[in-house]
This record gives structure tokens, sequence and C-alpha cells, in this order.
């Protein structure tokens, strides 16, 4: 029980890279598959459902983000890590959720948005910027999520406990 | 396959539904100057250059199976219930051609499941065990009809019924939404069609029991009872059904009811357009290129026979896209 703290902390920057990572993945291949179903029929559209296949990837980013920043507050990164208490270890976890979780399920909603505005740009190319708004809706929630995430690490970060 | 393993095939299909005729393209094919003017209408578009009006659409039709078989990696099983009618018509070439002997080339269409030429055989060979679960006893039983009865037309109409039974069962046990739709109102319509043949040509209940078969929103018997009596009869049976609006085009003319029985399918699947999962959109895909193909042959049979614009244009049916 000596560091059980910085394994919790750990394990929430690991929570939110993974969770975040996975939404992403599981949404840019689901916009991928849609993206290469029209360039097969209409190779002049790459550039455009390639930008709709890359909206979901931000999630990924986001979590890799709230990963590097409780690795950082922690001290894991760099190696100066000190001992952290058990309380304020379950406090980085619970931080690092909402980006996590956010991020998984953001991640899926935006692939199957960005693979119904592919659908649309097959069909109707000079709506791009239309077809765009749609998918990036649900970036909205994985924003507030991130938002969410680093307010309350930086805020566990200051706390004397 | 999961549903998601349509995201491709539903993408791709969405790219080509821009190349499916709309409503004007099908009325400039429809005030063309004659049927040369609107094959080359039709060529411009992209459809296959063939020495016959008939070749051009067998390859149009083939170009659908051939997507779909792509999209679906070879595995069509998923839509065999579209090609039904093409093996039971070919049971019926088979009983035929065995019981009255000799051999009739171009009776058989191709494109079906199964085989024609096993069907042959195994109609020759009074070997039912070996065609599929569905068409074995009607198999049987049709043979004997033609055989003892000499009766064309009974048979035809057996057979007719278990190709509807064969479509209903198949899609009724489908997760599909929109197969199980299909198959209902294909059944439906066909149910439809035969009672007001039959009561115009004054069929008995008895021939109207045998050729129409039984669906989830019309009784076969109760549409017997009705056809066997009278129009009237029958209007008021659909009526309690649901089906009004298949009344009110029986009442405009025997043309209109025809394309309201093609158009309804059209009008059910078009939500399709706007899925961008599943295998709804693609089977909407086969169902309107085969409306359109449909649509292009009445338009270029009427100018080969000279009809009139107003003639042709009241037989054209609804556009998918």
């Amino acid at each position: 029980m000596g560091n059980s703290g910085m394994f919790w902390a750990l394990l929430g920057a690991a929570t939110a890279a993974m969770l975040a990572g996975m939404g992403s993945s599981i949404g840019v291949g689901k916009a991928g598959q849609a993206a290469a179903g029209v360039c097969s029929e209409d190779p002049t559209k790459f550039s455009k459902v390639l930008i709709m296949q890359l909206l979901p990837g931000t999630q990924g980013i986001y979590g890799l983000l709230i990963a590097f920043i409780t690795l950082s507050q922690t001290g894991i990164l760099g190696g100066a890590g000190s001992e952290i208490s058990l309380v304020k270890g379950l406090l980085y976890f619970a931080a690092c959720l909402p980006m996590g979780l956010v991020g998984l399920s953001s991640g899926k909603r935006q692939g199957e948005a960005a693979v119904a505005s592919i659908g649309l740009v097959a069909k109707k190319p000079d709506q791009f910027g239309k077809a765009m708004i749609f998918p990036a809706m649900v970036e909205t929630y994985a924003i507030l999520a991130l938002l969410i995430s680093i307010l309350a690490i930086f805020g566990v970060g200051s706390l004397a406990i | 396959m999961a549903e998601q393993n349509y995201i491709y095939a539903v993408a791709r299909i969405r790219a080509q539904e821009l190349s499916l005729l709309n409503a004007s393209f099908l009325d400039q094919l429809i005030t063309s100057a004659d049927e040369e003017a609107a094959v080359k209408m039709l060529e411009e578009h992209g459809w296959e250059e063939s020495e016959s009006v008939e070749e051009m659409l067998t390859s149009e039709q083939d170009k659908t199976w051939q997507l779909i078989s792509e999209l679906l990696g070879g595995d069509m099983s998923v839509f065999n219930v579209f090609l039904y009618e093409k093996d039971f018509h070919n049971l019926k070439a088979a009983i035929k051609e065995t019981c009255t002997g000799g051999t009739h080339p171009g009776i058989y269409v191709a494109g079906g499941t199964l085989n024609p030429e096993d069907l042959e055989r195994a109609i020759k060979e009074r070997d039912f065990a070996s065609l599929p679960e569905n068409m074995r006893h009607v198999a049987e039983e049709a043979t004997d009809v033609l055989l003892k009865t000499r009766d064309g037309q009974l048979c035809d109409c057996m057979v007719d019924r278990a190709a509807l039974e064969a479509i209903h069962q198949a899609t009724k046990h489908m997760s599909n939404e929109l197969l199980a739709l299909y198959g209902e109102l294909r059944v439906a319509t066909a149910d439809m069609k035969i009672a007001v043949r039959g009561a115009k040509t004054g069929k008995s209940k008895e021939f109207l029991q045998t050729a129409l078969a039984e669906c989830d929103s019309i009784s076969a018997t109760a549409l017997a009872d009705a056809a066997a009596n009278s129009m009237e009869a029958i209007y008021t049976y659909l009526e309690s059904v649901g089906y009004s609006d298949a009344v009110e085009e029986m009442k405009k003319s025997p043309a209109a009811f025809e394309a309201w029985c093609d158009n309804i399918i059209i009008r059910k699947i078009r939500p399709q357009l706007y899925q961008p999962f599943g295998l709804g959109p693609l089977a909407a895909f086969i169902l309107a290129r085969d409306n359109e193909i449909k649509t292009v042959r009445i338009i270029l049979s009427g100018k080969r026979n000279g009809f009139s614009e107003e003639y042709i244009r009241g037989r054209v049916r609804e556009t998918y896209v």
C-alpha cells in the first residue's frame, strides 16, 4: 500500500488514453470503410471523405493530452515522482474518467455521424460544409469532457492531501 | 455478417444511387422522338450499349447483381428471395417441358438461384427430394396435375402460389424489416392482382383458393370469397384490411392499379435513401434497379408500338430517387 496513490493516478492516465483511443479507432475505422466505399466509385472525392474520416480521431488526441498532464502532474513523466496519497491518487483517477468515458462514446458516435455525412458528400459534394457540421457537433461533448478533466487534474494537483 | 460490415457497401450504393434514373429523365425518355432516340439517351446516361433492347436490359440487370455480389463478397444468400420468382418460373418451364415432351430452347430465364438443367433433370427423373424444401411438394403436385389433367393454367397457379409462399416465408423469418415488408407487399399485391383478374374472368372460388397465397395483411380465403362474388366485394374486403388506396387505383384503370402495385413498394423502401448502415439500402437498391428496368421496358415498348406519350406516362412507375 506504500504508493497505491501513484497506481490509481497512473490507472487514470491509462484509462483516459485507452478509452478515448478506442473510441477514436472505432469511429475512424467506421468512417474509413465508408470513405473507401465512396472512393472506389468516385476517387475524386478522396480529400473530402478523408477529412470526414479524420473527425472522430480527435478523441484519441484528447485522451493522450489528459494522460500526459496526469503523468506530468504526478511526476511519473520525467522521473521525479514523489509519493502520492491514496485519496489523491483516486482523485486523479476520477479526474481522468470524463475524458476516457466520453471519448469512447463520442468517438463511436462521431464515427457513425461521419459515415452518414460521407454518404451525403457522395451524393451532394457541394454540401461538404454542411456535412462536416453534423459529425462536428458530437465533438462538443468530447471538448467539454476534456475541459472538465483538465480542470479537475490541475485542481487535484493543488490539493494538499 | 455484422451490421457494421455493410458500411462500405452502403457508401458504394450511395455513390451508385447517383446513376439511378429520376422522374425528369424518364419524362425525357417518354418525350423522345422514337425508341432509337430513347435508347441513345440511355446509352449516354451510362447504360450498356447492346445489339438489342432486351440485351441492354438484361445486361443492366446483370450489372446490379454483379455489384451486389462484389459488395457481399460473393455470398448472396441473403438476397436469394429476390430470385425465387425466377426459380419458380424455371420450375414451371421444366414441368411443362417434361410433361409435353420435346425440347423448347429459350424457355428458362437466367439469374435464378438454381440451375435450370438441375431442375429439368429432377422433374424428368421424379427426383423431387433433390429440390429445395419450398419447391419439393409443389413440384410433385404440379407435375401430377399437369400429367393427369393437362391443365397448364392450374399448374401455373399452383407454382406461382408456391413462389409467393416461399417469398413470404423466407422474408418473414429474416431479421431485416425491409425484406419482411417487401415479402408482405409482394404477396399482398400479387393476391390483389389475381383476385381482380379472377373476378373479371369469372373464376371459381376453388380456383381462386388454389391461386391465392396467405399473407399477414390479406386472408386468402376471404379474398377468394370476395373475388368469386364481385368486384364490389373485393373493394369492400380490401378497404376493410387497409388497402383503400389500392381500391382507388383499381377503380381508375387496370394500368393504374398495376402501377400502384410497384409504386407502393418503391414508396415503402424510399426511407432507405437516408439509412447509412445495414442491409436495407442494398435491398432497396436492387428493388429500385428492378423497378427502373421495368419502367424503361414499358417506355421503350410503348415507343416501339407508337403509343402516345400520355398513354405511356400512365404506365410509368415512380422512381426511387
